[in-house]
This record gives structure tokens, sequence and C-alpha cells, in this order.
């Protein structure tokens, strides 16, 4: 396995997310692997933002700690990031604007003084463009066709629009690759990595695997409020909503958003809200309306840190207990968390499937890390997806129903739905009713109607898989986590296997209903239970506890706005199973 | 096409006897069975409230939302659906207070729904607390000293939000009302129509008997629809003499008509058994 890391680091404002993207895109189109995750202040000029790419011949499920080529646009960048650099690693540093030496980083460095801000300049570019002049100088330190940075600016900026920027900035790229081959022959492709075999991959975001699963389920109607980190879904499916004919609403508040995802549903179009956590707790009471009228609604909570406004571009675990238990009263909800793009896609099209089929909210819960982090992914399989809209009924069969009963009390619970322009007529409310969907405080028909929309989740119990495992079955640890943490932790056993221990991870997609058998099987004869979650009181440990009442040996807890890195978690557990053999 | 039996329910409404909104279903069924609307094509979308309550007791589709929420409800099922015929109702506490926001934005915004307010100038449902629209120095269950703030003024506000169709009706003036009902559903665009409904357990000071001694019809009067500034004027006139009827009235291209996405046909009628997304993916690869 070879691979290398790199990094970007400056103001706000330099143009380093598109930079970034172009770095790692230019690898995968050429059949290796990449992974890419930023961090960024909630500003809009200045601050300090930073984009991380890690490109492996192998596939590649997280970033990770040690970086070979630092990038600083300013000289805070290496300030920051210098420790982080590993032995014989590289700078590439603005001489245009600042100096570095050796003695203020380390001896083994390898400094790459090029005037960005000059070249960009001089080659016809602005200077907005050193970006790029870096991006060029890279892939000198890479042994690497170049050819293919030029497809991937000219996918990116691309198109009769964009022609003359992609020009300029491969001009400038090409400025950037130059000056090392001219100065710095020494260095010029002293990485070597190569893909094994070339294949056609997706290099795409979480929150734009859930767009695409979206629009796949047929999703029609997007509404929603500004808020990172679930702001690009807003903005990917805008971007498509003439081409899918999906209307995509951006409304005067989460309250309003999730109640027009719930009245387009109950018109009969699929819907879906998206948030983070702040809007979530606007949307709280309209999840119950959902649940009460028993409305079809996906909501995507994408989780930075709280309480209140918190650390709105980073990213933390700490609303799972809050999508289980929002609103007032009780109602059956599913609560999914991919864990990775893959999932995302998937599971956000299962999700239109179980809300129609169900005819309750469903919650897909991931988080900033997740939601903006690209990866490197087979295509999605999305020819042998099947939509289920469960017990909607069709006009013909409208027709047919005599003495309509919206809010029948059927075995399963799921009763039949129609929609406005049917003849089957009902009144969806807000108020506890009877089978008809009349208002009504009877004994009766509240026990009844309980006692419905719960026993729909005995079925769903039934047919959601809600735990995936890997690694060995005989394994000396077993770690227990949920959402992104899958990343991390795929690459941290990857450490593991090396040392000869063995690792064994099951990851709990879905939160609600909760796996309660199979994790009391899982878990009951194992030893060195950890659990993993990017959050401060380990929130899927104590759902392990309620509902199987067994105890997690260890617990490995990250809230400090940040992904945990594979080495993070290699280290940690290394930490507490040593201290525990004391 | 429906007759007004038709449209009314086997269940009774349990509004107090003479209250104001007895006089707006009525006048609603009344309008529906005018305009010829088909029961299954129609959505009665509410709030909470006494005012809420009234989808139960009309035969055609019906949601009763939360507090305030009947507007995004109403407008996202009209943009679903456009062939729908789509009425909001609520109270003043519904729209003016919680609801406060929907209503300023769905104006502005110009989805083809109607909307009635209940304006009982009283929070009915919860027994009597002032309302956004109570008046300055109202006693009430909460304001037992006298309220403090002034009254909203809906009627100005939607002026000012260029609402493209504001009326105000008098739930003790059923003939009226339909015809102001009739002309806000033959409008294209939004259109709010604020009804002064007498609570009669809760409001003792805005009671028929007030209303009855105060009220004049505007379009009795000579007033001009497509004017604004008068329309402002007639706006803030409220003691001696209270006007109600058509204030202002504006063709406005509707939200839905800027939409390509519904064109064609309806949301609701567009398939969606096998998106092809292999250009999607396509993108990202
Ligand atoms: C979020 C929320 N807050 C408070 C209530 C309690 N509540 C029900 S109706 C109502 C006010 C009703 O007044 P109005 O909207 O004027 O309707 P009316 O009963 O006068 O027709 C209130 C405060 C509620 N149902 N939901
Ligand atoms: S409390 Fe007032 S508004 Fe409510 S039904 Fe009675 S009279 Fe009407
Ligand atoms: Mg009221």
């Amino acid at each position: 396995m070879t691979e290398f890391s790199w990094k970007i680091g400056g103001e706000a404002g330099y143009g380093i997310m598109t930079s970034g993207l172009i770095f790692g895109k230019a690898f995968v189109k050429s059949g290796l692997f990449a992974f890419d995750t930023n961090e960024y202040p909630s500003l809009i000029r200045g601050g300090h933002n930073t984009y991380t790419v890690r490109v492996c011949d192998e596939p590649i499920f997280s970033h990770s700690k040690k970086i070979d080529i630092l990038v600083a646009l300013t000289k805070l960048a290496v300030e920051k990031h210098k420790d982080e650099i590993s032995e014989n690693g590289f700078i590439i540093f603005d001489q245009s604007v600042f100096s570095v030496s050796n003695e203020e980083v380390r001896d083994d460095i390898n400094l790459v003084p090029i005037p960005l801000t000059e070249i960009a300049t001089k080659s016809g570019g602005q200077a907005i463009m050193r970006n790029n002049v870096a991006i060029g100088a890279s892939f000198a330190l890479v042994d690497y066709n170049f050819e293919h940075l030029v497809d991937t600016i000219n996918g990116i900026f691309g198109g009769k629009k964009g022609e003359d920027i992609a020009k300029t900035n491969i001009n400038v790229a090409r400025e950037g690759y130059n000056y090392v081959e001219r100065n710095f022959p020494k260095f010029l492709r002293s990485i070597k990595i190569s893909a094994k075999k070339f294949a056609k991959r997706m290099y795409i975001i979480g929150n734009e695997a859930i767009s695409l699963g979206a629009i796949r389920a047929g999703c029609k109607f997007y509404s929603a409020y500004p808020m990172t980190p679930a702001s690009s879904i807003l903005h990917f499916l805008s971007s498509k909503e003439n081409d899918y004919n999906i209307i995509v609403k951006q409304t005067e508040d989460e309250i309003a958003a999730i109640h027009m995802a719930i009245g387009a549903s109950f018109a009969g179009v699929r819907s879906m809200t998206g948030t983070s956590g702040g809007g979530f707790s606007l949307m709280t009471e309209a999840l119950g309306l959902a649940a009460l009228t028993e409305t079809p609604l996906v909501v995507v909570l994408a989780q930075r840190p709280g309480p209140s406004t918190g650390m709105p571009t980073h990213t933390e675990q700490g609303d799972l207990k809050f999508a289980i238990n929002a609103s007032n009263g009780e109602f059956p909800r599913v609560v999914v968390a991919p864990g990775d793009a893959n999932e995302c896609f998937y599971e956000t099209f299962n999700a239109f499937n179980i809300a129609e089929k169900y005819q309750i909210p469903v919650i897909v819960l991931t988080d900033k890390f997740l939601a903006e982090s690209h990866s490197t992914i087979d295509p999605f399989l999305s020819k042998q997806l099947k939509i289920d809209r469960g017990m909607l009924l069709t006009d013909e069969k409208a027709k047919q129903i005599k003495d309509y009963k919206r809010y029948e009390n059927t075995a399963t619970g799921v009763s039949y739905r129609s929609i406005p322009s049917q003849i089957a007529m009902f009144k969806a409310a807000t108020d506890e009713h009877d089978e008809y969907g009349r208002l009504s405080e009877e004994q009766s028909d509240r026990i009844t109607q309980m006692d419905k929309r719960f026993r729909k989740f005995k079925v769903l119990e039934s047919e959601i898989d809600g735990i995936k495992i890997y690694g060995d079955d005989d394994a000396d640890i077993t770690i227990i986590s949920w959402g992104s943490t899958k990343g991390p932790i795929l690459e941290a056993m990857k450490i593991f296997a090396k040392k000869g221990v063995k690792v064994c991870f099951i990851q709990v997609l879905y939160l609600m209903p909760f796996p309660t058998t199979k994790m009391k099987l899982l878990i009951e004869k194992r030893k060195n239970k950890i659990i993993i979650e990017n959050n401060k009181t380990a929130q899927l440990a104590s759902l392990i506890k309620e509902h199987t009442g067994m105890d997690i040996d260890y617990k490995i807890l990250k809230y400090d706005g940040r992904p945990f890195t594979p080495e993070d978690i290699y280290e940690k557990i290394d930490e507490v199973l040593t201290f525990a053999k004391l | 096409m429906p007759s007004f039996e038709e449209l009314t329910t086997k269940e009774r409404p349990t509004w107090c006897p003479g209250c104001g909104d007895w006089g707006i279903l009525t006048a609603l069924k009344k309008a529906l069975v005018e305009i010829n609307a088909e029961p299954t094509k129609t959505v009665v979308v509410a709030g909470i409230g006494c005012s809420g309550h009234l989808p139960q007791w009309i035969n055609t589709f019906g949601f009763h939302s939360l507090h305030g929420r009947a507007l995004p409800v109403a407008q996202a099922i009209k943009l679903s659906n456009h062939e729908l015929n789509v009425i909001a109702v609520g109270g003043d506490g519904d729209g003016y207070g919680i609801g406060m926001g929907h209503f300023i934005h769905a104006m502005r915004r110009n989805v083809n729904v109607k909307y009635i307010v209940h304006d009982n100038q009283i929070y009915g449902l919860t027994t009597g607390q002032a309302s956004p629209t109570s008046e300055k120095g109202f006693k009430t269950k909460s304001t037992p000293h006298g309220l403090i703030e002034e009254p909203v003024n809906p009627i100005a506000l939607a002026l000012a939000t260029d609402c493209s169709f504001v009326a105000r009706g008098f739930a003790g003036d059923v003939p009226h009302l339909v015809k102001l009902i009739v002309q806000a559903i033959n409008h294209k665009g939004f259109a709010l129509i604020d009804v002064l409904q007498p609570c009669v357990t809760f409001n003792y000071l805005n009671t028929f008997e007030y209303f009855y001694r105060r009220i004049y019809k505007l379009e009795e009067s000579g007033h001009d629809t497509s004017n604004k500034e008068i329309a402002f004027q007639k706006a803030f006139e409220w003691g001696e003499k209270i006007p109600i009827g058509l204030f202002y009235k504006k063709e406005r291209k509707t939200y839905e008509d800027e939409l390509p996405q519904i064109s064609k046909e309806p949301l609701i009628k567009q398939k969606i058994d096998n998106v092809d997304i292999s250009q999607l993916i396509e993108e990202f690869c």
C-alpha cells in the first residue's frame, strides 16, 4: 500500500476549498483513491482554513494524522501544522509573502520556497490563483501524469462558460510544476504512487450522496433553511431543480421548512427537509405532527457541535439522543446514521421507502465530517433500486373503497393513505382522532390509535437489520460505534492488523428501532468492548445499556469539534488496554 | 357539483352558540357551492384554535396542522398539486402571533392559496387571553390591568407586504363574506380575508353589536381597489367607522407561474418509479 497526504492551509477567501477538491479529484480520475476533509472557521474572510487530502493506491476511508506535503499560504499555516509533517516531508510556501527556515521547523523537512503569488499574477492569473501554482508544484513532487490535473481542472471549470478560466488555471498550475522542475530537480517525482488497476469511481461528499439518493427516490420537494453543515444539500438540489423537476424551497425558517415538507407529502409528493441541530430544535413540534397525521417524512439532521450555535463549521455526534427523543409525546420514528458516502446514498433512498411504507418520520443522521468530506467510492448501482410507496392508494383503488378509514386499525398498524383529488377523502388531524380521522378524546380511540402507531414498529424491527459487522469474529477487541466514525475506525483496524491484533467493529446503522436482540447476542460474550463516539457523554453506550442492560468496558470520546483520525483511535485503544492490563 | 348539504358533515360544530365561527363556516361552504368546487379537489388547512377546528366540519380534504402553521402546509400542498383549491384558515393568534413570520412570507411569495383569518381579537380556545389584535387597554385573563401593546394591523401589514388581495369580512354578514370568498378564490394569487369574528364567550368588547354599529362596506363608498395609497388610509380607519370589503387587489405572477418544474404538469403527476441518475453519477466520476 502506497499513500501520501497533502494539506493546504491559509486564510478563508483564498479559494482553498476548490483547490483541495481539484487536488483529490485529479488522483481519483486516474484510478487512485482519495479522501479529504476540510476545516474552516465560521467567517468569510481571514481566519485559518485547511483542506487535507489523503491519496492511496488502495481503498481508504478517512484522512490520517501525518501529512507529507504542506502547502502554506500563510506563516500561520506553517506554525500550526509543522508538527504534523512526516519525516522528510515537504513544505511548499509562498516566498512572495514570507520565509521559512529549517531552524523554525525541523531539519529533516524539505523546504520548497516558491513565489506563488508572483507566478500566478505573471502568468496571466490573479493572486487568488496562487493555490493553483501550489497544486502544480505539488504535482511535481509526486510521480504522476500532469495531464490528469488538466482533465480535472477542465472538468471543474469546463464547459463553454468556464473555458477561459480553466485555461488560465491550467497555465498557472503548469508554471508551478515547471518552477519545481527548474529549481528543485532533486525533489522532482520523489513521491511514487500509481494506480494498481484503473476503475471509474466517484469522488463525492456525504451531502451530495444524500442528494443523489433523494433524487433517485423520486423526492420532488425539498424545503430548507440554510444551516451548516446541511446547506450543501440545499445548494446541490437547487442546482438540479430544473433538470429533475424538483421544487427546492428556501423557507423563512426551519419551522416552515418542515411544515412544507409535510404539506407536500400529504399532497402525495415525496419530500424532504434538512438542517443541523439548531434548526432541528425548531422542527421538533412538527416531527410529532408528521407522526400523528401519519404523513411520511424524511429529515436530514447533519450534526455540528452544540449546544446553541456551538461551533458552526465543525463536527460532533451530540444529537443522537435528541434525534431519538425529539418532540413531545411518544411515537415511532426511524433514525438511521450512515457511516460513509455510500450509505448516505442507499440509506437516503431507503429512508423514502420506509417513510412511505410505514407512514412515519425518518431521520437521516449525519455530521459535518461525513456531510462535507469527499471519499472515493464505486459508482452507485442505482438501476436495481425499487421504489415502494406502501399503502398509498392509486386513484383506481381509492374508488373501490367504501367507508374509507384513513387511520384504520390494521394488523400491521399501517393503513391506506389517499391523497387530495382522490375520492377517499379524509382529514389529517393533529389532535388525537378515531379511525376516520375525526377528533376524538375517547379513551378507547386514544388507545387504539397509539397501539396502531406503535404496531408498525414491531413490523419495522423485524424488517430492518440495524447492525453491520467488520473484522474478526474471535477478536481481542470489539469496537462499537455509529455514524461517521466508521471511516477512521476502519482505518485504525488496518493499523491493528499490521500489529497482529484482531479487531471486530460493530457499526450501528439504525439507532431507532434499536437492534436490541442482535446487539445483545453480539456483545454478550465479548471482552474489551470499546465505544467510540464523537461526543462527550457516550450516547450510544447509554442506549446500549438502556436496551440490553449491558455495560461497555471502555469509552473513547472526542468532543473538540474535530473528527477522529485513525491514529487517534489506535493510540487511545492501545492506551486503555495497556492501562487495563496493569 | 356540491350542494351545501354535501359539504355539511354529520357532526355538528362544537363552537359556542352564537359564535362568529358559524358564519364563517357557512360562508365558506356557500362560496364553494357558488364556484362549483369539487370537494375532493379542495383542501382546507387549519392551524390550532377554535377557528382551527373548521376543517372537521366541512366535507372536503382537510389538514389540521399545528398552532400557527397552516400557511406553510397549505402553500406546499398547492405547490405539489396546483390543480387543487387550497384554503387556509386560522385565528388571529394563530396567524398574527405565533405564525406571523409565515404570514408575511406567504404574502410576498404569492402562492395561490386563500387565507381566511377568524379575527376575534382574543385567544378563544385557551379561554380568553389577549391576542395580537386585541385593543390597547383590553382587559383579559392574561392582561387583568389592561393590555399595554398596540394591536397588529393585518390589513396595513398585508398592503405593506404587497399582498395581491387584501380584504376584510364580517362573520355577521354572511352574504357579503360569501362574495369576498368567491372573489378571493377567483383571484389568481395569495388572498387575505381578515374576518371580524365576535367571540361571544370571551370578547366582551368586540361584539356583534359593536360591529353592527360601526361597519360600512367599501364597495358602497366608491372605494378604488387598485389604489394602494387610499387602501392604506382605509386600513387605519378603526373606531367609529370600520370598513369591510376589498381594500386592494393587484395582478401579480404567482409563485407557481415562475416554476418551470410544474409548467407542464403538477408535481404530483410526475412519474418517480425510475428516475435516471446516471448523468449525475457521471458528474462525480
Ligand atoms: C405551540 C403551541 N403553543 C400554544 C398552544 C395553545 N393554544 C392553542 S389555541 C391558542 C390560541 C388560540 O387563539 P387564536 O389563534 O386566536 O384562535 P381562536 O381560538 O381565537 O380561534 C393557543 C395559545 C398550542 N396549541 N401550541
Ligand atoms: S370561545 Fe369564542 S371563538 Fe371559541 S367557539 Fe366560543 S365563542 Fe367562538
Ligand atoms: Mg382568536
